[in-house]
């Protein structure tokens, strides 16, 4: 039943002015140049063994952001197989999260042209038998070829639930609501897959020895903390310049609160169930992986620093109520986690290039911004025209009215 | 305790929705009652507030619980497999702790759990084999459609007749003296 609701038009739409509307032009701007800066001067910076530092620095740009979107794309889509009441007030934001996905397919083109620098390995496998076994999969035409489906994929279902839900602002028809809750677990199906071998593909691969079948939802998870981590940190700026303000509560963010502290454990329980199962079973192609990540120099802090940072910190720091219905608590969390994320996405990454030693570049930080500030221009761009709720959804009554506690 | 007070258990008094009955917490909150409660078919949002109750206890039992359970599960596998029945399995070290933490995890599981059970029953003050309340034949409905508050007589502000009236005016459809 849809029950009329009706919110402070100021609250529930970006101003025409100031700094909200400014920033696709701003961010946009700065994403142009940070991206120029790092491509143009940074195409020479070198790393050990003759490889390239940019390739790797705009890989883990590119993933974290990525992952950023996908994990919106989970949200909205568990939020309705799970026909869930109170995360409506939210919904929109995660839409448009999600409907940057083809960004990503254009921020792909220069992953295609660096293949050579990042997944030489097995693009050139020469007499290594591992590797020649893996061909069938591991090779140039699959992987381009798989990373168009997943674009697809992804696009498509970023676009449908996207327009469905605006379009229900209009004729306000709960039929649209049940569409996409009927719709929304083969999304899921084709998502969870999708995910799964873009990882391995884009990230599992700098490796290619190695192989893990927890990879796929070990990303996943640390992309839902990244998503929650984002909400909250969005919904608490939008609140503070008047946006959303009676709209999302603390009962929302208590909810948004458990969800991030959820995913921080389950992160941390894929992330150790895959250590644990390589560790115990000790098979050298298998250890390999982890080897790097502690034996040499700078990367075993690392990998000391993201089990105690991304899991016991925030495990403790989010765990109480309070915490999670203490704005400034809360949203600390939460910009914790976004660093974690980038700490975590590095992790996978970058020892695959610096194999002796820990070494971060000015690259790590541009590209990272720079692939940022494209993801927000466009974000915002999204977030322009449409309500920032779903106004006519059925369920957004529940939802405004919901109570955590 | 004189023979007055152990006939009487206190007032028990009706409410006809959970709005009524939520306004009638505050009331009974502002006015200063110490042993009182409130009786409901289905658990009803912000009457913890209404009645002005503290934060539940339970959650420093599960954390108690859960960090003992866990450190006892390390422990004791420390002491089977490095002290009592030291055995090399797979040419690992003794005590390795990655192999522990599964069964650690699950013993702190296993603790917060208990944790909960435990702090809720002694919370609520349970088990126990009676309720003077049960006095009264109207509380059964309880458990289906009706709304109470009860206001017990060893509360330093009670006093009988007054208390009935205020349970009156605050808006009771119905007050009844339950025996003890």
């Amino acid at each position: 039943m849809e029950r009329d609701v009706t919110l402070p038009p100021e609250e529930i739409s970006l101003p025409d002015s100031g700094t909200w509307s400014r920033l696709p032009m701003i961010a946009g701007i700065a994403g142009v140049v940070l991206l120029a800066i790092s491509f143009v001067v940074g195409k020479d910076v070198g790393a050990d063994h003759g490889h390239h530092q940019l390739p790797f620095s705009y890989l883990v740009g590119f993933f974290y952001w990525l992952t950023l979107a996908l994990g919106a794309m989970f949200f909205v889509l568990v939020h309705h197989i799970a026909r869930s009441g109170w995360s409506v007030v939210v919904r929109r934001l995660a839409e448009h999260a999600m409907a940057t996905v083809p960004l990503f397919a254009v921020l792909f083109v220069p992953i295609w042209f660096w293949r050579h620098d990042l997944y030489h390995h097995w693009l050139e496998p020469g007499d290594d038998p591992i590797l020649q076994h893996k061909s069938p999969y591991l090779n140039e035409g699959g992987f381009l070829f798989r990373a168009i489906i997943f674009f697809v994929i992804w696009s498509a279902i970023a676009y449908f639930f996207r327009s469905w839900s605006q379009q229900q602002d209009r004729d306000g028809d709960p039929a649209l609501s049940r569409r996409m809750m009927k719709l929304s677990p083969i999304a899921a199906i084709l998502f969870a897959i999708s995910l799964n071998f873009a990882s391995y593909d884009w990230v599992m691969s700098l490796e290619p020895h190695w192989f893990s079948t927890m990879f796929g939802p070990y990303v996943f998870a640390g992309s839902a903390v990244a998503l929650y981590a984002f909400l909250i940190l969005l919904t608490q700026r939008m609140r503070s310049d008047g946006l959303l303000e009676s709209v999302v509560t603390e009962e929302h963010y208590h909810d948004l609160g458990k969800m991030l502290f959820g995913f921080v454990v389950f992160w941390a329980y894929l992330g150790f169930s895959q250590f644990m199962l390589i560790w115990y079973a000790n098979i050298p192609e298998e250890t390999q992986w982890f080897e790097l990540r502690w034996q040499s120099q700078g990367w075993q802090y690392t990998s000391i620093f993201l089990a105690a940072a991304h899991f016991f910190v925030p495990f403790f720091w989010l765990i109480t109520q309070p915490a999670k219905r203490t704005p400034w608590r809360l949203g600390a969390g939460a910009a914790w986690m976004m660093f974690m994320h980038f700490v975590d996405v590095y992790w996978m990454v970058m020892p695959t290039l610096h194999r002796d030693a820990f070494h971060f570049t000015w690259l790590d930080v541009t590209c990272w911004l720079g692939v940022g500030c494209l993801f927000l221009a466009l974000f915002t761009y999204l977030m322009k025209k449409p309500a920032l709720v779903p106004v006519r959804d059925p369920r957004l009554a529940e939802s405004l009215a919901f109570e955590s506690v | 305790m004189s023979d007055d007070a152990r006939k009487e258990f206190g007032l028990l008094a009706e409410f006809s929705s959970p709005e009524a009955l939520m306004h009638a917490c505050a009331k009974v909150r502002d006015e200063g009652f110490d042993n009182w409660d409130a009786h409901t078919p289905f658990p009803v949002h912000g009457l913890d507030k209404a009645m002005g109750l503290g934060r539940s206890m339970v959650s420093l039992f599960v954390l108690v619980m859960g960090v003992s359970g866990a450190a006892l599960g390390m422990l004791m596998q420390w002491w089977v497999s490095a002290e009592a029945y030291a055995l090399v399995i797979s040419g690992k070290p003794l005590f390795s702790w990655p192999a522990f933490v599964p069964v650690m995890f699950e013993c702190g599981v296993l603790g917060g759990a208990s944790g909960a059970v435990l702090g809720f029953l002694i919370m609520a003050r349970l088990p126990r084999h009676h309720h003077a309340l049960f006095n009264s034949e109207r509380f059964t409905q309880v458990t289906d459609d009706a709304f109470f508050i009860s206001i017990e007589a060893d509360d330093p502000n009670y006093d009988s007749e007054k208390t009935q009236r205020f349970l009156q005016e605050i808006g009771a459809s119905h007050v009844e003296a339950v025996a003890a």
